[in-house]
């Protein structure tokens, strides 16, 4: 039995062995893949971002739980933790707060590291989510590094994002700077049995309706929305510690679900991510195949040029371009 | 990309704290390694299903509380159970001397005693991994 048809039928081993594979991004890895990409865009993708330290992985244990419990359908956790930039080892330790999900055979968990990707998820985090897809997880929960103003590449991956924040982590001013909030479907203000919680949940709702632009600029509260002016992000409070809250989130995830089914943003969502993908790794490979032809000897001249401030970065790389017609 | 050595550290038993554990994690970090860290009292089936599920290329089983003679050939059946089984356990710990040849009998690839240093520790799981692909 070949590897695609072993995971298609549910061997964990296969599948786990595969997601190594992609990591590594070993050939036959991504070849198994192309075949398992057919059987891919049956998962939900959720997102889980966040500030270090505000409960994110402990929040997934609640939602993976609540998520298999409400719909039956399977789950599987991707944690991506960062890689040292010194040594490239790394310590991922999310699964420490997921004991709660060992035991059921429809929730699967992995743990990726960085590996020098600085936005939030792994370079091959797209790809692996793909695998999980193909292997029937009708949920995928994405958590990323923990985050704080610009790693947003998690809202062009995921269909649905959460946003993780906790009591005491800044001003009003930090809820309206540009970055990770515009990314969020949904705000979660974790730790909310501490105090000033409810200071951290007006400063998010404050920001939401500052920023809260396009959807909103004409729109007074008393007009029914047409589909297209978007979605009000909600702000959540949950204890995940305590389980608190959890619903609610779970039906706030829901519903947008079903908003972007009923509004064709899901079909949106997934042209953006694969785009994105496809463009990715055409720029991987346009590099490397220009310095594959060139076998490193001129960029070497232009580099010298520009160690010695004789020209700039942006005339070496116009000149490179230009001689390679 | 270079592939890198995923290693599972596991703390299985009623054991009250874990600081080994997270030194040897550190270590590994430190020699380039992916760690998969599992926290306090786990099961041996926890250990197999993380094992399972993160792909590693080795397990570190960390135990103080004496209970090694029962937690340890319980996680290596499990990992014979599931396919997994040559996949090396190393051992670190409170480990009597006179329960270590059982130990290597039953497949521990090492075992590691109060004061043995990092490096030791970073040289073996090469070792072992580099011998199990071999």
């Amino acid at each position: 039995m070949s590897v695609e048809d072993r995971i298609l039928a549910g061997d964990r081993l296969a599948l786990a062995r595969l997601l190594t594979q992609i990591e590594n991004e070993q050939p036959e890895g991504f070849e198994a893949l192309s075949k398992l990409f057919l059987h891919t865009g049956r998962a939900h993708l959720l997102g889980i971002t966040g500030p270090p330290g505000t409960g994110k992985s402990t929040l997934v244990n609640r939602l993976a739980l609540a998520l298999r419990s409400r719909t039956k359908e399977m789950v599987a956790i991707v944690a991506v933790d960062p890689s040292s930039p010194f040594t490239g080892g790394a310590i991922l330790g999310d699964r420490i707060r997921m004991r709660d999900l060992s035991g059921d055979p429809g929730v699967f968990i992995r743990s990726m590291a960085s590996r020098g990707a600085l936005g939030g998820l792994a370079r091959t985090t797209s790809a692996v989510v793909e695998a999980l897809d193909a292997g029937g997880f009708g949920w995928i929960l994405i958590e990323t590094v923990g985050a704080g103003q610009a790693e947003v590449e998690i809202a062009r991956t995921a269909h649905t994002t959460l946003v993780i924040e906790a009591p005491g982590l800044g001003d009003d001013v930090q809820a309206i700077k540009a970055g990770i909030l515009e990314a969020a479907d949904l705000l979660v203000v974790n730790k909310a049995d501490l105090p000033g919680a409810d200071k951290t949940v007006c400063a998010l709702e404050a920001s939401l309706e500052l920023a809260s632009g396009p959807h909103q600029a004409s729109g007074h509260p008393g007009q029914l929305g047409q589909p297209d002016q978007g979605w009000q992000p909600p702000v959540l409070q949950t204890a995940a510690l305590l389980g608190e809250g959890v619903d609610e989130v779970i039906d706030a995830i829901l519903r947008h679900r079903a908003y972007l089914e009923t509004t064709g943003g899901r079909t949106g969502r997934d042209r953006e991510r694969l785009r994105a993908e496809v463009l990715a790794l055409l720029g991987d490979g346009l590099l490397e195949r220009f310095l594959g032809a060139r076998k490193d000897v001129d960029l070497g001249l232009e580099l010298e040029q520009v160690f010695a401030r004789q020209v700039s970065p942006r005339q070496a790389v116009q000149s490179l371009l230009s001689r390679d017609r | 990309m270079a592939k890198k050595l995923r290693i599972l550290i596991a703390k299985p038993g009623l054991d009250g704290h874990d600081r080994g554990a997270k030194v040897i994690a550190r270590a590994l970090r430190d020699a380039g390694m992916e760690v998969i860290y599992t926290g306090l009292r786990q099961t041996p089936e926890m250990i197999a299903e993380a094992a399972l599920q993160e792909d590693v290329d080795a397990i570190g089983l960390s135990i103080l509380s004496g209970a090694h003679m029962a937690l340890v050939p319980r996680v290596l059946e499990l990992l014979k159970a599931q396919g997994q089984a040559g996949l090396p356990v190393l051992l670190g710990g409170i480990i009597p001397d006179e329960d270590i040849p059982a130990l290597r009998q039953l497949g521990v690839s090492a075992i590691f005693g109060p004061g043995t240093t990092t490096d030791t520790v970073v040289a073996a799981f090469t070792q072992a991994v580099r011998h199990d692909a071999s």
